[in-house]
């Protein structure tokens, strides 16, 4: 079935140092951004910018350092469904946690300063 | 299914090829790895059931007089931990999956022999460590390691435990993994996906539960263990923490492991119906698919252990509603099976009174979940001996119910005997018996109002409580016997040949016991699953070819 789907594929140094290369630049911009309290412009602003950053790294090096951008359909299917069954996880707690009413317990308008910033 | 039969006269099988210690303990043979399991999870089944017993016998009296009630919270919580994590969920994927699902894909072997076999020692340093919890004091918190029970209000051996929990669950991902990959690339030619028996696509959506689920608890209890160590605010409202994070997580992969537990045993009753009534599978695909939906709608429904932990009202009416859905696939099996059973050639053997059970305990136990679902009701039925009664009727009326009848059915391929029939249907009478005789009071006293995990209770319950310990009596009877025979027949159960039950399916082509390469030639499917017709050609073909040589 996989046998000669790009398992070998040999991917060009120069692709790999490019990567690098956007990783130092995107790690540049974390340290870069971090001085500023972009929560002074918009609320959630900070934590935006973070995960942006973070997002497009990691796409990054699982597309190139783990392969699968050359990997078979079926490793690409599975990486997918694996960040797919993340974000039941995220956005079905974080249903509960955006839509809770005002009057809670204590400990639970606790939990509104943790996961909302802003 | 296969074309082509040969009947081997060799006595060369997995089990007499290697004699000594080593020979099992750093074997890569799947069948032998099975076995393994076998052995390892009847020993914490024994012991899971040892305290299911003390809360039997605490249960007796409405006094708490047998133990303390803090006793009483390690015995519960030792008796679920047991159950859940090293029987229920290796149970029929360790042991059945692993001895069956190369032989029925017609390959020699899983596709990665050697993760397979570190599963097992994986499983037995996590289990070793729950034994060291154990014989430590146990822990108190319930099997749900529910904060602040687990971090702030527990002196006991919670972080051993978590470990223990993280450990096993790479065992249960790795078989997961193999089962998944060995599906993908190693099905025999012609073995088309829709030629599967169905026996494999449940497994294939454990599988799916098994890689997806099994991380998130890992990560939970590692940060519970972590929280409690480093006092890391997590889930501790007063470190900045949130409980109710724990219960989201946890049950993220919890409720689906209800399905872990489930699903291998839905698909061993659609091996059973289909071979005790001699007809295809009524709906095959539909049975097929619903295993698949039940994996993946079982993830979206986690928020209903929660409707009185303080979840918001509108994630409850949305995880309500994804509940019910949950019962279609469900229903479609349960219809399913007995559509196949109406105008079969059915024959009442052990494993067919297994099968008739689980249908019969597996729809109450299903049923009552629907109560369970419903937003308003579940207040009232929530921690109550309702739910107790629920869940025992799914994971024993369904579960275990489906692991007996699997054992006993290929049981003559595992170790080329027959059990005794006779004690085989009467021990299956008995374990129903009892089992009904245990649960269903619950539901009654559960409704009436008896909280769950309460060593003490009122005493106009106690009528409703010497029924349940009576019956686990009975039960407990049931569950032993099948210990006995399956060991003399061993020895001197009768030689089964290679296909007692003239069934479909490639495992009873091979020798019974198989040899150590599943096969000695290589099987080609050329027909659907369930078509008996060719079942009798082969027959007839193997009685010519002997006749002839």
């Amino acid at each position: 079935m996989a046998e000669h789907t790009a398992e070998h594929h040999i991917v060009p140094l120069k692709v790999y140092f490019a990567v690098f290369g956007a990783l130092m630049v995107f790690t540049a911009i974390t340290v870069f951004v971090a001085q500023f309290d972009l929560e002074h412009y918009w609320g959630p602003l900070n934590i935006i910018v973070a995960m942006t950053v973070a997002t497009i790294k990691a796409t990054l090096v699982v597309l190139y350092f783990m392969h699968v951008r050359y990997s078979s359909r079926l490793t690409q299917v599975i990486v997918v469904s694996g960040l797919f069954w993340l974000a039941i996880l995220l956005v079905f707690t974080l249903m509960d946690y955006l839509s809770e009413p005002a009057g809670q317990p204590s400990w639970a308008s606790n939990r509104k300063t943790i996961f909302l910033p802003g | 299914m296969a074309t082509e039969v040969m009947e081997t006269t060799s006595t060369r099988n997995y089990l007499n090829n290697g004699h000594t210690v080593k020979s099992w303990l750093l074997t890569l043979d799947h069948k032998r790895i099975g076995l393994l399991y076998l052995f390892s999870i009847s020993i914490f089944f024994a012991i899971g059931g040892v305290y299911a017993s003390l809360i039997r016998l605490e249960l007796i009296t409405p006094e708490g007089d047998l133990m303390t009630a803090e006793t009483y919270n390690k015995v519960f919580t030792m008796h679920g931990v047991m159950m859940i994590f090293f029987f229920l969920i290796p149970s029929i994927p360790a042991v059945m999956g692993n001895f069956l699902l190369p032989i029925m894909l017609g390959a020699k072997d899983v596709a990665f022999p050697k993760l397979n076999l570190l599963s097992w020692y994986i499983f037995i340093l996590g289990g070793s460590l729950m034994l060291i919890t154990m014989i430590n004091g146990g822990i108190d918190t319930g099997w749900t390691f529910y904060p602040p029970y687990s971090s702030i209000y527990s002196n006991t051996q919670v972080t051993l435990a978590g470990v223990s929990i993280f450990i096993t669950g790479f065992s249960s991902i790795l078989t997961g993994l193999n089962f998944m990959v060995t599906i993908h690339t190693m099905r025999a030619p012609g073995l088309t996906w829709f030629r599967l028996p169905l026996f494999v696509w449940a497994h294939y959506a454990t599988s799916l539960i098994q890689i997806l689920g099994t991380p998130v608890v890992a990560i939970t209890v590692l940060a519970l263990a972590l929280e409690r160590t480093f006092q890391i605010g997590i889930f501790d409202p007063k470190l900045g923490g949130d409980p109710v994070l724990f219960q989201h997580m946890f049950w993220f992969y919890s409720h689906p492991a209800v399905y872990i537990m489930i699903l291998p045993s839905m698909g061993v009753i659609s091996e059973l119906i289909a071979n005790m009534t001699r007809k295809r599978i009524f709906g095959y695909h539909f049975v097929a698919f619903s295993s698949l939906a039940i994996a993946v709608f079982g993830f979206l429904v986690w928020g209903h252990h929660m409707f009185t932990s303080s979840q918001s009202m509108y994630a409850g009416m949305v995880f309500s509603l994804i509940t019910y859905a949950v019962a279609i696939p469900s229903a479609i099996k349960i219809f399913n099976w007995t559509a196949t059973i109406y105008k079969g050639s059915v024959s009442y053997d052990t494993p067919m009174i297994y099968a008739l059970a689980f249908i019969g305990l597996f729809t109450v136990g299903g049923m009552t979940g629907l109560f369970l679902a419903a937003l308003g009701l579940d207040v009232h039925l929530h921690d109550t001996y309702f739910v107790v009664a629920h869940f025992h009727y799914v994971m024993v009326g369904g579960a275990i119910i489906g692991y007996l009848g699997g054992i006993h059915f290929w049981w003559p391929k595992m170790t080329g005997r027959m059990y005794p029939e006779v004690w085989g249907r009467i021990s299956a009478a008995i374990i129903f018996l009892g089992f009904n005789l245990t649960f269903f009071p619950q539901f009654v006293v559960g409704y009436l109002g008896m909280p769950r995990r309460y060593h003490a209770y009122a005493p106009e319950f106690q009528v409703l409580h010497i029924l349940s310990s009576a019956g686990a009596s009975i039960l407990a009877v049931g569950f032993i016997m099948p210990v006995f025979y399956f060991a003399w027949s061993v020895k001197f159960g009768k030689k089964a040949g290679n296909n007692p039950w003239m069934a479909s399916g490639l495992e009873w082509q091979t020798s019974s016991p198989p040899p150590t390469e599943n096969f000695t030639y290589q099987p080609v499917v050329t027909h659907e699953p369930y078509e008996f017709e060719h079942v009798e050609e082969i027959k007839n073909a193997g009685k010519l070819e002997n006749k002839t040589a």
